[in-house]
């Protein structure tokens, strides 16, 4: 028995600010003070709070340190390990009251997510089967194994409500019943782990913090769809998951929970992984099973489904991480219980990476029905430095924008299709007044246009096309009707494209379109962006009345733009200028330079 | 198979089910454009012009791939599915270089036929960035031009099916285009000439390289003396270049378009294909009765010799010797006939006629050129005969029918038949029977060799000996063969090999039919049913019972294999490397 233990956090975005040597200078501190039988350092998954990493928990105190140094090591062992005194300074401000420290789980952040795709995330060691097993790990695949018959472990999941967090939303359990039903000598689960949303890496956590349950929930579905074989397609850019992924299946087929006869039940299951190469349309599901037979990574033309005709031609199981994540609960504590959270058609929770404006960004796993505002004021601290919320843009480059007047919508698969917008995999990135919509969709359709396959032609050329108009408008070069012709397009695209990418790469620019058209129409009609993003459509002055001739302004200017002699008003030669803005920053204390 | 009933724009039809909505429309008589779609080797649903309504479904689907199922209400001409297919062409066309006026597809272009079709009013309609391609003009029998491709994959697809897959797609998005592995030049990678992306190519982004220039300049030459023969497939496949149906004969008609032109002399390659039978035949019976390497495989497809050469060239052993009809036939014209007429080999030109690309190739490689002098100067295609045609203003179907010029136009049905998959076997076979039994053997069709399909085998006692034979046509089929070769598992004496599926009738260089006809009618069996016809009218059916074949050998070679006509009539094979 250890007297404490120091959860560290070994997820991607504390070990880029350096959480390794943290454990490593705690571990040396330890031997060197004696205390290696007494306290325990656990390199632990993903806590979602990564804007304040590298985060430390200690236990029993459960204290919450932040912004963790290597250079604070020493401090927390002398007074927290040695002498038993908080370092309060380290403390996340939201656990600190006068007397005693909050836990984690009564701060703002935390309070309202519920945590069932990432339980394990923060609270054990990802590499260690045995943790996994202590947190009732595997037991739902004994019970599968040795309790229910394959329909049975498929009813229990349709009953569930569980519907695919890769972004689509299809019913999981039917999916499942698809592959069981069709006659085959061999099939596959295939867990999709290239995860390619700008800005969402909830898999990639549920990976790193969780491999086991991604183990353990696609051999449940190998045993209720009657496959032998599983594959896990993660991205190469994903280090840390690959190799606790690998450590997670090498301990699983050691403990002869992977493998022949598992459970002594005769069913047999090996899981293999693959490496993505980086390519966006591979998370598609057909490309996916294409670039893992060896091809080039494109899409194939459906029917035939994958419960039919999937990888290398037999019928095969394809889902999410996330979606396999829950699976492990949902046979544990039944279909009802997990139901029990979330909206009628959406239920359970989902898993949402918080970015962009926004103060608390980093992972968060809501009960579905949660809304918007909720998400954004209460669990994300709202929208940093005195700025409006304008919208936020769900889906990435697939999905669409809420704007603010329905930032009060629950937020589930059907209400976001209502309103053009989808789940996506879930990236949520917040934007402000200081956000140009036409600027924001030109992001997402560079983007696509960048990932497209180029199997299909709407897609190829026509969001290449899509791209050009937008970038015509940005430059305020667009003529009259162009808006009318970019929507045109923007439709046929999302019609005639021949998979998911392309199907969906308009949304962006079509939910823009909808809720903020009037910004369009600024910047075709009167040359102008609102929001005073878009370069070309901007124009920098002093004013005369203000400027005091202090020369800061055209000391900083790096193309010469700027001129004037000391202690009189300066002008911008329009022609020079290229908008990099310093003159503004320069001008701070007097504001006389304004973007017009 | 169970039929299924669905309902096409008003049609109500009953098909198999399984069908797709492609197929099924053609039953309701109703025809949905389509441009990547080549059944059983290209399903795969890229280009979207086949987008169709279905009720019920959200989007479009791809009329080519989408399977029917009972109860189905297909649409397949409303204003939302004709207004996307002018969309998708107009897109096509925005990266598409569009200069019809001097293509050599034009009036033959699927995306020109299409863009007529659909209305395509404005061809800049999404005028943007279009990528500036080079032509990769590496290779001595075709162009590739990017700056025309629509990325239809057709060319991809051909490639793979003939086990070669020297082309694929490189680069993504936007930037997508068809090339070699690492972007090298078709001339640096085992490319084996065979053509069948050019004759599966809706645009002129896939070409043979034309030599109707150096082909008109020899004629115009008063210093040359210009010798044309033709393959015995063309006289089945030019017509269909002139509007005429598939399969029709036009032999006459060639004769005198080719004499219009203004060639001296208008030869058969049938004669050759005669003189090959005999040296092929004899060498046979001199690997089999003197321990030599067998099983024997022919040498007339020069794809096929160069996929050899590239696949497996510790196998070149098991190669006839024998020169292809196209190079005996210019040894010949320039060594013996050349003698005869008191000319010089220098003043001679020599040009084939060949449903084949690869004939350009051969004409080229080292190791034939009997008289000092090459033995074959121009080799043309089907199409590039028919342009010549066109050139001078020659109304084809309106021509009377000749004859060949004499001596080297005798030829019999055993040559004929050299024009498809199986026909060299069947020739060899009626000599060899002939040969070995010193009679004249009244059965003289060997049928188990006919026929389209790709493998074909057969045992025959020739002579008191068992003899296992083997046909393959298309490189797929002939990479299945060699592997059995390459592993000793092939227990057969002879093999015929054709590069191209079916055989020259179907070669690299026949009159491109569209997708449309490729997909729906079997031009092999169309055009090969004409060869058999042509052979079973002809009185003399066996090789070595042509009196010019016996006339030459008596005059000129002395007897099949000696000295003389392996110096004239056969040759030698190079390894050549995969990647350069």
């Amino acid at each position: 028995m250890y007297r404490a233990h120091v959860l560290v956090c070994g997820g991607t975005g504390c070990t880029s600010s350096h959480s390794e040597d943290i454990i490593k200078a705690l571990n040396e501190q330890l031997v060197e003070k004696d205390l290696t039988d007494e306290i325990l350092v656990v390199r632990t998954g993903c806590f979602g709070l990564c804007s304040i990493g590298p985060i430390m928990i200690v236990y029993p105190e459960g204290s919450f340190y932040s912004n963790v140094t290597v250079d604070d090591v020493p401090e927390i062992v002398e007074e927290h390990l040695l002498k038993g005194r908080i370092v309060k300074r380290l403390l996340y401000d939201e656990t600190v009251s006068p007397d005693t420290i909050k836990s984690l789980n009564q701060t703002a952040f935390y309070k309202k997510q519920k945590r069932v795709a990432m339980r394990n995330c923060g609270v054990i060691n990802p590499e260690s089967i045995e943790e996994y097993i202590a947190m009732d790990g595997y037991q739902a695949l004994a019970k599968c194994l040795t309790e229910l018959k394959p329909a049975e472990v498929i009813q229990i999941v349709k009953d569930s409500g569980l519907r695919g967090r890769g972004g689509g939303g299809f019913p999981t359990g039917l999916k499942w019943e698809f592959t069981a039903r069709t006659e085959a000598d061999q099939k596959y689960v295939v867990c999709n782990a290239d995860e390619g949303d700008p800005g969402a890496f909830m898999d990639r956590s549920v990976l790193e913090g969780d491999p086991h349950c991604i183990v353990e929930a696609m051999t449940i579905c190998g045993y209720a769809v009657g496959a032998t074989e599983g594959f896990v397609y993660v991205r190469a850019e994903y280090p840390i998951a690959v190799a606790r992924l690998e450590l997670a299946i090498k301990q699983a087929k050691e403990q002869g929970l992977l493998g022949k006869n598992i459970f002594g039940s005769g069913f047999d299951f090996d899981l293999h992984i693959r490496l993505g190469a980086g390519a966006f349309v591979c998370g598609e599901e057909t490309a996916l099973m294409t670039s893992i037979e060896g091809n080039r990574g494109e899409p194939r033309p459906r029917p035939p489904y994958p419960a039919v005709k999937g990888l290398f031609g037999k019928p095969t199981t394809e889902n999410n991480v996330e979606t396999f994540a829950n699976i492990p609960q949902i046979i544990l504590h039944g279909a009802a219980s997990f139901a029990s959270v979330g909206t009628e058609k959406s239920k359970g929770t989902k898993v949402f990476a918080l970015g962009g404006n926004i103060k608390n960004t980093g992972l968060v796993e809501i009960p579905m029905g949660t809304t918007l505002r909720e998400i954004i004021e209460d669990i994300g601290g709202g929208i940093p430095n005195g700025r409006k919320f304008k919208a936020a843009q769900t889906g990435g480059p697939s999905g669409g924008c809420i704007p603010e007047r329905l930032i009060d919508t629950p937020i589930d698969y059907d209400n976001l299709t209502a309103i053009g917008c989808m789940m996506g995999s879930g990236g949520l990135i917040v934007m402000d007044d200081s956000n140009c919509m036409v600027d924001i969709a030109r992001f997402f359709l560079d983007f696509t246009v960048d990932e497209s396959c180029g199997k299909c032609a709407p897609c190829r050329i026509g969001t290449k096309r899509l791209l050009e108009m937008l970038d015509k408008i940005v430059e305020g070069k667009a003529e009259p009707g162009c808006l009318e012709k970019l929507e045109e397009l923007a439709y046929y695209v999302k019609e005639n494209s021949l998979c998911g990418l392309g199907q969906t790469a308009p949304n962006p620019v079509l939910a823009t379109m909808k809720f903020f058209r009037e910004e369009y129409e600024a910047h075709v009609n009167d040359k102008k962006c609102p929001a005073g993003v878009c370069k070309s459509l901007l124009n920098y002055y002093i004013d005369p009345k203000r400027c005091i001739g202090c020369t800061l302004c055209a000391k900083v200017c790096p193309v010469g733009a700027i001129t004037g002699a000391p202690k009189t008003p300066h002008v911008i030669d329009s022609s020079k200028c290229i908008k990099c803005g310093a003159c503004v920053d320069a001008c701070k204390k007097v504001k006389a330079v304004s973007k017009v | 198979m169970q039929n299924v009933t669905v309902k096409i724009n008003k049609a109500t039809v009953s098909v198999p089910a399984g069908s797709s909505i492609l197929e099924a429309a053609r039953v309701a008589g109703i025809e949905i454009p389509t441009l990547c779609f080549l059944k059983e080797i290209n399903e795969i649903g890229a280009c979207r012009i086949c987008m169709v309504e279905v009720k019920g479904l959200r989007n479009l689907v791809t009329a080519c791939v989408y399977p029917v199922s009972e109860g189905m209400e297909v649409f397949t001409n409303t204003e939302r599915v004709r207004r996307s297919r002018k969309l998708t062409l107009e897109l096509i066309l925005s990266t598409h270089d569009k200069k019809c006026l001097s293509c050599i597809r034009s009036g033959n272009c699927e995306l020109q036929h299409l863009c007529k079709e659909f209305g395509v009013d404005d061809e800049d309609y999404f005028k943007g960035e279009n990528i500036q391609y080079d032509f990769d003009d590496s290779v001595a029998h075709m162009i590739r031009d990017n700056n025309k491709c629509i990325l239809c994959r057709r060319c991809v697809a051909a490639c793979e099916a003939q086990h070669v897959a020297v082309i694929g797609a490189n680069a993504r998005g936007f930037d997508t285009h068809i090339s070699s592995a690492f972007d090298k030049d078709l001339a640096d990678v085992s490319c084996v000439s065979c053509g069948q992306c050019i004759v599966n190519c809706p645009t002129a982004a896939l070409v043979e390289k034309d030599d109707t220039a150096a082909a008109f300049a020899a004629i115009n030459d008063p210093s040359k003396y210009v010798i044309v023969h033709t393959a015995p497939s063309i006289r089945v496949t030019l017509g269909e270049s002139f509007g005429m149906h598939i399969g029709t004969n036009v032999q006459g008609k060639m004769v005198v378009a080719l004499r219009r032109l203004g060639f001296d002399k208008v030869f058969d390659t049938d004669l050759s294909a005669d003189l090959t039978i005999m040296e092929e035949a004899n060498e046979f019976i001199e690997r089999v009765q003197g321990g030599g390497v067998l099983p024997m495989i022919t040498s007339c497809s020069p794809g096929w010799i160069k996929y050899c050469e590239h696949y497996y060239p510790e196998q070149l052993r098991h190669l006839s010797t024998c020169k292809s009809p196209q190079q005996m036939f210019g040894a010949i014209c320039k060594t013996w006939y050349a003698k005869r007429m008191g000319l010089d080999p220098k003043d001679i030109v020599v040009v084939g006629i060949m449903p084949c690309t690869a004939k350009k190739f051969e004409a080229k490689r080292d190791n034939q050129n009997a008289s000092g002098y090459p033995d074959v100067d121009i080799a043309l295609t089907t199409r590039e005969l028919a342009r010549m045609i066109d050139t001078a203003g020659i109304h084809f179907p309106k021509l009377p029918d000749e004859e060949f010029d004499n001596p080297l136009a005798e030829s019999t049905g055993a040559a004929v038949i050299f024009g498809t998959t199986g026909g060299v076997m069947e020739a060899a076979l009626r000599t060899a029977a002939d040969t070995l039994t010193g009679k004249d053997l009244p059965d003289v069709e060997f049928k188990e060799v006919r026929g389209t399909q790709g493998i074909k085998e057969a045992t025959y006692n020739i002579a008191g000996m068992e003899v296992n034979v083997c046909v393959a046509s298309g490189l797929a089929n002939a990479h299945e063969i060699m592997e059995k070769v390459k592993n000793g598992t092939a227990n057969y004496h002879f093999i015929e090999i054709m590069a191209c599926p079916g055989g020259c009738i179907n070669g690299g260089g026949q009159p491109i039919q569209h997708a449309v006809v490729r997909n729906f009618r079997d031009l092999k069996k169309l055009r090969a049913a004409t060869l058999y016809e042509m052979d079973k009218n002809l009185p003399k059916r066996k090789s070595h019972q042509n009196e010019s074949i016996k006339r030459i050998y008596e005059e000129f070679l002395g007897s099949p294999g000696s000295h003389k006509a392996h110096e004239v009539l056969h040759t030698s094979y190079v390894r050549r490397p995969k990647y350069k």
